[in-house]
């Protein structure tokens, strides 16, 4: 018996905004426990949401960039649950009046293109965290109650592994460009929510749907879609049947486990939230914020092939992330040479950031510092191997180059009236390497640069100096 | 100090002319509060450190007219750093770290808290028995309700303890305990005041409201606390009028409706023949009074109770133990802990409701009763719409009956519910709408109900003043008080 | 009518335990109130939109400015059991479900 599967996600966003999303306490990863809580993040007898308008811009922009139709009348509902990380025990989400809905992403798998639809997205209230102790205890923290979500609900579009994982790489790309979310996996700001079912070819009925969660990166979605796929036709194949449940993935077995069976519709009694009156979003702030879109990776990477003369493979380095691709634009905005700067990010830059375990915009490098930097080299004020130095010391501390290498006389040596007389010296001291270059061993040419370029502490241009010398030894 | 022949203007007065300090006001009210909650037991808090804080009104110098003068406040406005109970157990011993709206503008006008006081649990109730912290006697007879679920606030106006007190109304929970104490009290249109930091029962319905004996009392109360506040996103933007300077009780050209429904059969014969006479007193004064009919009244009750439970079982359910309140002991795990602090800590009729809301609320039931409701809700709103197009006022009895004994009601939900049937409609049309005294049936007040269009609560004062300054109830010295004349 | 049944889940879903003796009044008191309520069916609410909110206002955002309105301190005042700053609860027995 074959197989086809049915894949579904739901993937929360965390939104980049400075206050919480119904409360103005501060927003901030990794604060000390409870420190950005209020009132309201308590669920204290008395207290009154408010929405935060920087949220929900966010929130259009990615619907917006997920070519999804945005709700002109809308409204907030309640979710209600109990959980010690949800204070009020009722969540705060949009229900049956979404933020947006409709609409789609590309993706390409195996060299064809797909487009994978989006049911819809609605904005939401995070919850707190909780920690369990091995003292019989719980402890819960509610910094993070509050921060605003969006939550992109996909169509069950997508059917194997790969296709999911396309998808997430293309969502989290197209996310991360509106500037609307770090969309970080590790830092929680973007988490993953899969459904799986399997049926066999031909049929028409939907499979049974598991859950599989606990999913901390993309390649774990994949492995553990995978494994579901093997998992569910095995049982089928043996004549059993799928429960309806939520599965989560262990990262060590690569296997995933049950967590709960569901048993029946869980009731979260949804209404419109009575504290909170409607919401007209207007057409003219929507555009407003369409306008406001940043170029969106597919169209940077077109421009920098066509425009620039990029590879295209570099350019989709170059445009993985927005904070790569916003530095790239601005060097080459300062006028430094586009391919230059290619070369510098995918090379040095990169391996910096590999070894340090860091990001761009955590180093003290700016777009600037590395256009002046390259206009040295290529006016040919400094060698590249001084070049290097100068790099280090620039993404380190964020020293200014051009002003640094004339303070530290790091300044190439390219003037002949300075280098013809210390190259006839070394000529005159080095009869040997005369007599080798005349006999055709081409190795004493490379010994003599050595020897000037020991002497200017690397400044010399070598250019220039291959020029002499090539001269000087022809005149013995 | 017994507010009985006192308004907020002779206190000030005397306040103003150096007769009294704020300080001296204060401790004779704290001093009168004890004494007559002895019999009464209006409140649950006695604000004692008030002194301290009508000290600093008296170095400031007294300003406004509400500067110096002692109010009380129900319990379920939040007071920072005075416990606010709800009168429930499971806010036993809850201390606020911030102010209701309501609270911080009438203290910046330089009212001083004197204390909280006693309500049903999570105002959920007409007779202030299903208080965590006992009963509440009404002082035309101790053995009476005061009404409820404001029924603290109503007995410490309508006994002399106050000047003003502040309750909430979300069925009628100003009215009805101010048409039991023959006292005056108006519920606002929604939206008219904040409710940041007013414990939620029911968000669509709750509103805050002011209790004195006199109408002018209030006009200046209302006036002092009303308006828009950013941490409440249903609260009005529109302009807060001077309902004190603008009271004018010129009858004559304005149009009353009085619908047939709210003469029902079921109602105290007594009660009716008050409000009868208090309507002719209108007639006298000039108005037009005719009658309508709200066919869908008869509903009312159904939908309040749909609503106000729904909205009310999601609204407690932030008392899980975890946080802040009552936790309840030797839980084994967080399902324990959940389970029995609430268990423990919520009353029966707080139980019984959220319970009817979770049930109205869970899946199977949404539409027949949730979402019923809230068009039913729909109907009745455009019924009363339609009479206000026409007319200026609606009146009728507040209360079907007046007050009845403690314990008479308090087994049978139903019957209690149906006392409300006069005073829901206001709140599920967000209307604005007052009790004002009308007379006594059978030695117990009786409140006559008048109802507005939003934002008009200027007409309400207006016509509450108008009877008042013809019937002087306010000079009635309640029954049961020892020691009064 | 309203099932005994439908009451213990209803239960279940407000956190609330009634004893064995209450379950009997409350299917009753309940049952009669629902009663009550199934009246509301004999309304035509056909296209009759439901009201839900209350009030003159609408679209009433906040501008996103971060500010802390208590301290941790003030927070934790009525926190009955904490430990470290985090408020400390029982066991939460369905591990791995948090995120």
């Amino acid at each position: 018996m074959n197989f086809e599967t049915t894949i579904g996600l739901e993937v929360h966003v965390e939104l980049k905004t400075k206050s919480k999303m119904f409360s103005p306490s501060p927003v901030a990863y990794g604060a000390d426990s409870n420190v950005n809580t209020n009132v309201i993040d308590f669920g204290f007898p008395g207290t009154l949401p408010t929405v935060n308008k920087e949220g929900y811009r966010l929130g259009v922009m990615v619907a917006l960039a997920l070519n999804a139709n945005v709700e002109n009348h809308t409204h907030f509902d309640r979710k209600n649950y109990f959980y010690p990380d949800n204070p009020k025990a009722y969540q705060l989400t949009q229900h049956d009046k979404p933020l947006a809905h409709d609409g789609w992403i590309e993706i390409e798998v195996d060299g064809k293109k797909k487009k994978i639809g989006i049911e819809e997205l609605h904005v939401e209230e995070d919850a707190g965290k909780n920690t369990h102790g091995n003292d019989g205890y719980s402890y819960v923290d509610l910094n993070r109650q509050g921060t605003p979500l969006i939550e992109i609900v996909s169509k069950a579009d997508m059917h194997s592994p790969e296709e999911a994982y396309q998808y997430l790489e293309k969502l989290r790309q197209i996310v991360q460009f509106t500037g609307a979310s770090d969309v970080k996996m590790e830092e929680g700001s973007m988490r993953v929510d899969t459904n799986i079912s399997i049926r066999p070819v031909g049929s028409d009925v939907y499979g049974t749907k598991v859950e599989l969660k606990n999913l901390n990166s993309f390649n774990f979605v994949k492995l553990g879609l995978a494994y579901e796929e093997k998992r569910q036709s095995a049982i089928l194949k043996n004549g059993g049947t799928i429960g309806q449940e939520t599965r989560r993935f262990d990262e060590k077995t690569g296997e995933t486990i049950l967590m709960r069976v569901k048993s029946g519709a869980d009731d979260y009694r949804y209404f419109p939230e009575p504290d909170l009156p409607g919401f007209e979003i207007a057409p003219a702030w929507i555009k407003e914020i369409q306008d406001s879109l940043p170029e969106p990776a597919e169209k940077r990477r077109s421009r920098y092939v066509n425009e620039l003369g990029i590879p295209e493979y570099d350019a989709g380095v170059l445009t993985d992330t927005k904070e790569m691709s916003d530095f790239f634009d601005e060097a080459v905005k300062f006028g430094a040479n586009p391919k230059l700067v290619s070369n510098w990010l995918m090379g040095e830059v990169n391996a910096y950031l590999n070894e340090k375990k860091i990001g761009l915009l955590e180093t003290k490098l700016t777009p600037e510092h590395l256009a002046t930097m390259i206009k040295l080299i290529s006016d040919g004020t400094i060698s590249s191997k001084i070049a290097k130095k100068v790099f280090k010391e620039t993404i380190s501390n964020g020293t200014e180059p051009e002003g640094w290498v004339k303070e530290k006389g790091l300044v190439q040596e390219s003037d002949p009236a300075v280098l013809t007389p210390m190259i006839t010296e070394i000529l005159d001291n080095n009869q040997q390497s005369i007599d080798d270059f005349k006999n055709g061993k081409d190795r004493a040419v490379g010994y003599l640069v050595g020897q000037i370029m020991k002497q200017t502490h690397g400044q010399a241009n070598p250019k220039v100096v291959n020029k002499i010398l090539m001269s000087e030894l022809n005149n013995r | 100090m017994n507010y009985l022949n006192e308004t907020i203007d002779s206190l000030h007065k005397k306040l103003a002319d150096k007769e009294l300090t704020s300080k001296e006001l204060t401790e004779q009210t704290l001093a009168g509060i004890k004494e007559k909650d002895e019999d009464i037991s209006a409140f649950i808090t006695v604000n004692d450190a008030a002194t301290d804080v009508a000290k600093k009104v008296d170095t400031e110098g007294i300003k406004g007219n509400l500067s110096g003068i002692p109010i009380a406040f129900k319990d379920n406005i939040v007071s920072n750093g005075i416990k606010t109970t709800a009168a429930s157990k499971i806010l036993y011993n809850f201390m606020p770290v911030y102010s209701a709206t309501v609270l911080e503008k009438l203290e910046s006008a330089g009212a001083i808290n004197i204390g909280k006081t006693n309500m049903d649990e999570f105002a959920m109730g007409s007779s202030t028995e299903t208080s965590f912290f006992g009963n509440t006697h009404n002082p035309w007879n101790l053995d009476y309700v005061p009404g409820g679920s404001s029924g603290g606030s109503a007995a410490a106006v309508a006994s002399g303890e106050v000047v003003a007190a502040l309750g909430t109304d979300t069925g009628g929970s100003i009215r009805q305990p101010a048409a039991f104490n023959g006292i005056f009290g108006i519920k606002p249109t929604y939206g008219r005041v904040s409710r940041w930091g007013v414990i939620a029962f029911s968000s669509s319905l709750d509103q805050v409201g002011v209790m004195s004996k006199r109408v002018e009392d209030s006009a200046t109360v209302l006036s002092t606390m009303a308006g828009h506040d950013y941490h409440d996103s249903t609260s009005s933007e529109k302009e807060v009028p001077d309902y004190r300077a603008n009271l004018d009780k010129d009858m004559s050209g304005v149009k009353i409706a009085i619908p047939k429904e709210f003469w029902h059969e079921g109602a105290d014969p007594e009660v009716i023949k008050q409000v009868n006479a208090a309507i002719d007193v209108y007639k006298k004064l000039g108005a037009t009074v005719e009658e309508v009919s709200l066919p869908t009244l008869k509903h009312a009750v159904e939908v309040y109770y749909v609503l106000a439970s729904s909205e009310a079982s999601s609204n407690l359910q932030r008392y899980d133990g975890v946080r802040y309140g009552f936790r309840a002991k030797d839980v084994k795990n967080i399902k324990d802990l959940f389970v029995n602090s609430r268990s423990e800590g919520f009353g029966d009729e707080v139980k019984r409701r959220i319970m009817l809301g979770t049930f109205a609320l869970s899946a199977g039931s949404y539409d027949a009763y949730f979402k019923k409701a809230a068009q039913v809700r729909t109907i009745f709103i455009q019924e009363m719409t339609k009479v206000l197009d026409k007319y200026d006022l609606i009146m009728g009895p507040s209360t079907t009956s007046a007050a009845f004994k403690i314990g008479a009601k308090i087994d049978d939900p139903l019957a209690m519910y149906m006392n409300d049937i006069l005073t829901i409609p206001a709140n599920l049309a967000g209307l604005p709408a007052a009790s004002v005294p009308a007379g006594l049936a059978n030695g117990m007040p009786v409140g006559l109900q008048i109802m507005a269009k939003p934002f008009n609560e200027q007409a309400i004062f207006n016509a509450a003043y108008a009877l008042q300054e013809e019937n002087k109830f306010y000079e009635k010295i309640p029954t049961a008080l020892k020691g009064e004349d | 009518m309203i099932s005994k049944e439908e009451i213990l889940h209803v239960a279940e879903l407000a956190n609330l335990k009634l004893k064995d003796d209450e379950v009997d009044s409350f299917v009753s008191q309940l049952g009669k109130i629902v009663n009550m309520e199934d009246k509301l069916a004999s309304v035509d609410t056909t296209g009759i939109e439901p009201t839900y909110n209350m009030g003159d206002t609408s679209t009433t955002f906040r501008e996103d400015k971060g500010i802390h309105t208590q301290t941790r301190e003030q927070m934790f005042e009525n926190v009955p059991e904490s430990e470290d700053n985090l408020i400390k609860v029982p066991t939460i027995v369905a591990k791995g479900e948090d995120e």
